[in-house]
């Protein structure tokens, strides 16, 4: 009761916080600045796959449509106009047609049009001239079969099957529209856009510096003159500088909960929101070799996971428990409680759940005699090699004797492509909270990102089946049941997912932490400084 | 003296011949290249994709052709492209060396200033209350990594000053400029600072017990005569070849220091390169650090023939 209580003091005061922020008059001017946790290794967007690139560059850029940059729950509901000035399906649910907005510049002064779409989003297909250097969200546009355009200032996108989420992938900050006429290597060193930030310089491992777009065709925005990210690779350094007011405010969703605790103590006035970020902490597992290939090796594994000793110890108790998709209340798409604790070893009862799978260790031969001997591959990253030792520990009670394997970042996707490993433990990360990004991407037959070779045909039935569904309420019921059987199957246990803090100075006005991505709110165009 | 400039020159040739196959060879050897990074940064692997980029960037030729490809450009002034921001490696080396290089001079000046008075100090008052302070001092020195005193530092100056001396490109004072570079300096300096006064103090030991000083003393040259004017010069030829081994290792405490102190220098760059693999930064940063430890070195041994002219070298 207390704990409620407490809770919905805290909520009050963060309506509170963000009731006076928004009532009061914006002020123009001022330099936001922010460190940057590392050197992005470029400022594409579309070629990137860490929000290392969309927080620095999102705010050069606009979509044909945007997730509301004031409401931390993305969903298609949430989703408003941007370059688009509206949408509409066809009868068959087969197009989408954006109708576009007509006085929009890029930043070197060029007009945007229709064109530009078509460019941008047959380049993401593979379809033209210009290639990007990588393309990691190529699927996510499988179900497109063109793009055409009608007169300059309409764009529409015909899909081999309805397909409703396309929206949602569309407003994601992984979706920006590029310019045509700027080539993708130009893109990825000095990149035009339309948004409310024009690009300045980028000086790696040193600064990013973006300037007011006067141009923007939202009149009267952007507030602020310019946003200047310092990059700091040493976290100390970089909480020390906020804590010392040489920043206004932390690396979004990168402030760990004992740090939180930190700045708190040290700055007290500073505003801190912590929220889940949408990515999962799961195992991989090499079901091609022995030993686990034996699936009640598999499941004896999942069996031994207790998850909440996993988000005590890291979070202080701030993590969710859930399965691939991203938990309730956050979460649009969580199974049900009472449906998620039906799942092996998801139960209440760890030990029971452990004697459970003991037995399975015993069918499989193995018992207090003869320990099984495993390495536990992880990349050499505090928030990857945390976990994975204490996964070491806690399969140490189903006779599972593990060494910890550090891989170096650059060797880790080779490793586990050439499949030279046993267990993994891995981090994925979800741009959108959105089943046809997570199910495809993740757990699809020759998916590109399906680490583990998962292939299940009459779950890729349901994934077909899902992705079609128009009807909200059926779509979900179906998300749930695949959600369930991907963790009965052992697919890819999911141990829990993060939640992670920002701090701001209360300075800082209109600054909304996404709760179910980490990847789409960084436009910034009505940020102000209160100074 | 000049067959000897002439055959040390040679031998920096060599010896930077043969850094730069074993850099060149030990960064292929490393698993991983830069393909492998970005790749594993977008989660994925396409084959084609993949091999067209090794190609782009000249990664699927011969090793040897690749070693003939960066030696025939560094000799003419090339040094390639960085893989990562795709700009010259010139453009991006060269604006960080005057960073690193203050930060380093320095350091250096801050070592020999502190390093070599108190070193004599303590050798003069040899065994008494002050000879232990400034052992303990000089131990501390040895004892402390600069990263956590770089730590300390900022951890203090934003908790009795509520700010902090992290790097700024645009300092807006003259004290400010000064503070960013002297602080790092400072805690960088500090365990060469500590390693000079105790070779310092060790050398003026032994000089100081030497006949020629007792010679001194009865002839009725002063104390500070005596000290500085007999014992220093004399004692201060391994104090120079230790500053001049310390220039060389300053590069590796400089790696944590800019870090910490997020200073833009190249020995912080280095580091960021080489995670990427970026064989072009790294290989020429290397080869740049080979050349100023190779030179250093040999302006010491010039040194030794300036200070002590029992030293001749062409013999």
């Amino acid at each position: 009761m207390r704990s409620v209580q407490a809770l919905a003091v805290a909520v009050l005061s963060v309506l509170t916080i963000s009731d006076v922020s928004r009532a009061a008059e914006p002020k123009s001017g001022g330099i936001f600045r922010i460190y940057h946790r590392d050197s992005p290794g470029s400022a594409s967007i579309h070629e990137g796959a860490t929000y290392s690139v969309n927080i620095p560059f999102m705010p050069i850029f606009n979509n044909l449509v945007i997730f509301d940059q004031h409401i931390a729950q993305n969903s298609a509901d949430t989703i408003r106009p941007e370059l688009a000035e509206s949408w509409a399906w066809s009868g068959d649910n087969k197009t989408l047609t954006f109708k576009l907005r007509k006085d929009v510049k890029w930043h070197d002064g060029k007009p945007f049009t229709a064109a530009d779409v078509k460019c941008t989003f047959d380049m993401l297909m593979g379809k033209s001239q210009q290639k990007f250097r990588q393309n990691p969200r190529k699927s996510w546009y499988d179900q497109v079969d063109e793009v055409t355009t009608n007169g300059d200032y309409e764009a529409s996108f015909r899909l081999k099957r309805p397909q409703p989420a396309l929206l949602s992938l569309l407003a994601s900050g992984y979706s920006p529209v590029y310019p045509c006429h700027v080539s993708p290597a130009e893109m990825r060193t000095k990149p035009v856009g339309t948004g409310p930030f024009k690009f300045v310089e980028f000086k790696a491992n040193e600064s990013i510096k973006l300037t007011k777009n006067p141009d923007y065709f939202k009149k009267g925005l952007p507030y602020l003159d310019g946003i200047e990210f310092t990059i700091i690779t040493n976290r100390s350094t970089a909480i020390l500088g906020f804590v010392s007011g040489k920043f206004d405010m932390t690396f979004p969703t990168e402030v760990s909960i004992p740090l939180l605790k930190d700045v708190k103590s040290q700055d007290p006035k500073a505003v801190c929101v912590v929220e889940p970020n949408n990515v999962s902490t799961n195992i991989i597992i090499n079901s091609s070799a022995p030993p686990f290939d034996n699936l009640d090796i598999r499941r004896a594994l999942a069996l031994a996971l207790d998850r909440k000793a996993f988000i005590q110890i890291m979070f202080e108790g701030q993590g969710d428990i859930g399965g691939t998709m991203e938990p309730a209340p956050d979460g649009l798409w969580a199974m049900p409680k009472e449906m998620l604790e039906q799942i092996p070893g998801y139960g209440p009862d760890i030990e029971k759940n452990r004697e459970e799978a003991r037995k399975l260790m015993q069918k499989a031969g193995y018992g207090p005699d003869k320990h099984l001997q495993i390495k536990v591959s992880t990349r050499n990253i505090a928030v990857y090699r945390d976990p994975a030792i204490i996964l070491i520990d806690q399969i140490k009670s189903i006779y599972i004797d593990a060494e910890l394997d550090v891989v170096d970042t650059a060797q880790w996707f080779p490793k586990i492509a050439r499949k030279d490993y046993s267990l993994g433990l891995n981090l994925t990360g979800n741009a959108v909270d959105e089943p046809d990004q997570s199910f495809y991407e993740n757990y699809a037959c020759g998916s590109e990102r399906n680490y583990t070779n998962y292939c299940n045909k009459d779950i890729e039935k349901l994934f077909d089946q899902q992705s079609e569904e128009t009807n909200l309420d059926k779509r979900k019921k179906l998300v749930w049941e695949i959600d369930k059987k991907l963790q009965e199957d052992v697919a890819r246990p999911i141990i829990f997912h993060a939640r992670t803090g920002t701090c701001w100075k209360p300075y800082v006005k209109n600054v909304t932490i996404m709760s179910n991505s980490s990847y789409n709110g960084y436009r910034y165009e009505d940020v102000w400084l209160d100074k | 003296m000049f067959a000897y400039i002439v055959r040390r020159l040679f031998l920096m040739l060599v010896t930077l011949f043969g850094i730069s196959v074993i850099i060149f060879v030990l960064l292929r050897v490393v698993p991983g290249n830069i393909v492998d990074i970005l790749f594993d940064a977008a989660g994925f692997v396409d084959p084609a994709d993949k091999a067209n980029l090794e190609r782009e960037l000249g990664l699927s030729q011969p090793i040897v052709i690749q070693y003939l490809h960066w030696i025939g450009g560094l000799l003419h002034g090339d040094l390639g492209y960085s893989y990562v921001s795709e700009k010259p490696a010139l453009e991006e080396i060269l604006p960080r060396i005057p960073i690193t290089a203050r930060l380093a001079g320095l350091a250096l000046l801050f070592s020999a200033s502190i390093g070599i008075p108190l070193g004599v100090i303590s050798a003069v008052h040899q065994g008494s209350k002050l000879d232990y302070a400034l052992r303990v001092v000089s131990l501390s020195g040895l004892s402390l990594p600069s990263f956590w005193l770089g730590l300390l530092i900022l951890m203090a100056s934003v908790s009795l000053f509520g700010t902090m001396p992290i790097f700024n490109p645009n300092p807006k004072t003259w004290l400010e400029a000064l503070t960013i570079y002297a602080v790092p300096a400072m805690a960088v300096g500090f365990r060469s600072a500590a390693l000079t006064m105790r070779i310092t103090r060790s050398s003026m030991l032994e000089i100081l017990r030497q006949d020629y000083i007792r010679t001194a003393r009865a002839k009725g040259a002063s104390e500070a005569s005596v000290n500085y004017h007999h014992a220093l010069k004399n004692a201060v030829l391994p104090v120079i070849t230790v500053i001049g081994i310390e220039a060389a290792f300053l590069i590796g405490g400089l790696i944590v220091t800019e870090t910490v102190f997020n200073i833009p220098g190249i020995a912080r760059f280095l580091v960021e390169a080489l995670r990427w693999r970026d064989y072009p930064i790294v290989q020429n940063l290397v080869m740049f650090i080979a050349v100023v430890v190779v030179v250093v070195n040999f302006i010491v041994d010039m040194l030794y023939a300036a200070i002590d002219p029992r030293i001749r070298f062409g013999d």
